[in-house]
């Protein structure tokens, strides 16, 4: 090793930087002329003007972008309580699903059918069943505010999800841990709290981060019920000014936040299956 | 007997046929030659359209296109209906229907990137209290402290965010049906719409509910005059204005809107 060093690259390495230069070299080609074709010949369609006008309104965009911020930090506010109390619910559901002793046996069916429904349904239908249906019965206000109600309609969905993914989680650390603990005298309950649950936990990380990013996009839902966020406050730009301009702009919004969070889960993802290999 | 009237029935449909040929200001200028394509909501809503049925030429909106067509010289069985959302309708490129009538106010944003027709109807909006605020009195003062609902797609909403300046958050909806349930639910005390639908949901749709007030319609200027959207620069908007400007001196407009619409006097004015 030191004596090819010593006299200069070998011939491999020397060929191998060769081939690392020409596949370089061919990467940025084509990624040249994708771009070029794209920025020529998207403009070249006839089309093209009106598509600009309707959707790259720099204008438009200049006009609405402030008040879409404004209204994506509904968003932040929504998306921040629901997370945690979906953690918690989801944590409930899958220690539930996962009850031993046979008195809980009622449990267990009932954490089944749960994340069995929530997961069934659309999310859009949960929104508008429980946004609308529970303030129905006829409670005071504020108890009926969409908020309220649009946000559990999200953390029961969420939370079926959450809990399927725990329940994996769970499942994932051996049997014999669990043996080997109860062995050592440990109950039933400490082998929960201490052996399985900090490693199922982790084990679930990256996954979770993965329905955190979806829960983020489908806060959008609510709109539907009334609260005015970012996707809403699009739609009225869009409806005012009969151009969807203001999407772009949501989406923009949306991908500023979306992008860093996946690259990290993806991160989290790689190093986890690193460690285990 | 029945040849005659095949006979007949041939050389009407020719000479209706050669009447727009003839020169006709619409000849050749719609999507299908001869034939008149509208696009309505969907659903389509009263009192613009009875039962959804708009080829059924019965409620406001289909009454006037059935007129337009006429004075355009299209025969009633010419006129063919599709549906259109918003969104297909504003979109770029082609479109479907040579024009679209779903109660669009006309605007000068939208303006841009659509046409619209001379204004066919002109609509004051009013506010529509849940049974909890039927007491509410109809000044600028009482209206700002209700909690206000109202169509994402509405004009209304620039209405509200200008004018009124309610003090609680703003909700929006997808549709009259989701305000409706919103108001059942007694999540909002108040919605705007233009007055006819207005009157409709109070007296049909939402029960206890009151119209407690109109604005004045030169007030919210240009906010309330309802246009047929047709595709920018499209030549049969010269066309559409020339019958409209007819049927308004002939009193055609006002007859139909006098069939349609529901008397809208007892309505008192918003101070």
């Amino acid at each position: 090793m030191s004596d090819s060093k010593a006299a200069g690259k070998t011939r491999r390495e020397l060929f191998e930087q060769r081939q690392r230069r020409r596949s370089t070299a061919i990467a940025a080609t084509s990624t040249l002329l994708v771009l070029l074709a794209v920025i020529i010949f998207v403009p070249m369609t006839p089309g093209w003007e009106k598509v600009q006008k309707s959707f790259f309104n720099g204008a438009v965009l200049a006009k609405t972008f402030p008040k879409l911020i404004e209204a994506f930090k509904l968003n932040i506010m929504i998306f921040l309580w629901s997370a945690p109390l979906i953690a918690i619910l989801g944590l409930l559901v899958a220690l539930a699903r996962d009850a031993k002793s046979p008195a809980l046996f009622p449990l267990k069916i009932l954490s089944a059918a749960f994340t069995d429904v929530f997961r069934g349904v659309p999310v859009i239908l949960t929104v508008y069943l429980i946004g609308f249906g529970i303030p129905g019965l006829g409670l005071p206000r504020p108890w009926n505010s969409p908020y309220i109600w649009g946000s559990l309609a999200l953390i029961l969905t969420y939370s079926a999800y959450v809990a399927e993914i725990f329940r994996a989680g769970i499942d994932s650390v051996h049997p014999s841990q669990r043996s080997a603990a109860l062995s050592l005298g440990l109950s039933e309950r400490q082998v929960m709290r201490d052996i399985v649950l900090p490693q199922a936990v982790r084990n679930v990380v990256p996954s979770q981060m993965n329905m955190l990013i979806a829960l983020q996009k489908d806060v959008s839902l609510l709109s539907f019920i009334g609260p005015v966020e970012i996707f809403r406050q699009a739609g009225v730009y869009k409806s005012l000014m009969a151009n969807f301009t203001p999407y772009v702009g949501a989406a923009i919004i949306f991908l500023v936040v979306t992008i860093p969070a996946t690259r990290y889960a993806d991160f989290l993802l790689a190093r986890q299956s690193r460690q285990r290999s | 007997m029945i040849k005659q009237t095949i006979f007949a029935a041939v050389s009407a449909a020719l000479t209706a046929s050669t009447a727009i040929a003839g020169g006709h200001c619409a000849a050749g200028k719609t999507l299908t030659d001869g034939k008149l394509t509208v696009a309505t909501g969907n659903p389509a809503y009263f009192p613009w359209v009875l039962d959804d049925a708009p080829e059924s030429g019965n409620g406001f909106e289909a009454a006037v296109v059935y007129a337009v067509a006429e004075e355009m010289g299209f025969a009633a069985a010419d006129v063919a209906w599709v549906r259109s959302s918003f969104d297909e309708a504003i979109q770029p490129g082609a479109k479907n229907f040579d024009f679209n009538i779903q109660q669009y106010s006309i605007t000068p944003e939208r303006d841009e990137i659509v046409d619209f027709s001379a204004p066919y109807f002109t609509a004051p909006m009013a506010v529509l209290v849940g049974p909890g605020a039927v007491d509410t009195k109809a000044t600028m003062e009482a209206l700002k402290g209700l909690q206000w609902g109202a169509s994402g797609s509405h004009t209304s909403v620039q209405k509200l965010m200008n004018d009124i300046l309610p003090t609680k958050d703003l909700l929006l909806y997808g549709d009259n049906a989701d305000i409706n349930a919103a108001i059942s639910a007694n999540q909002i005390d108040a919605a705007l719409f233009d007055l006819p639908t207005a009157l409709f949901l109070s007296a049909v749709m939402i029960e206890g509910s009151k119209v407690i007030g109109q604005f004045a319609a030169d007030e919210s200027q240009g906010g309330d005059q309802f246009g047929m959207l047709l595709e920018d620069g499209n030549p049969l908007k010269v066309c559409i204005d020339d019958a409209l400007a007819e049927m308004t001196s002939n009193g055609t407009l006002a007859a139909i809107e006098a069939t349609w619409l529901q008397d809208t006097t007892g309505v008192p004015l918003i101070k």
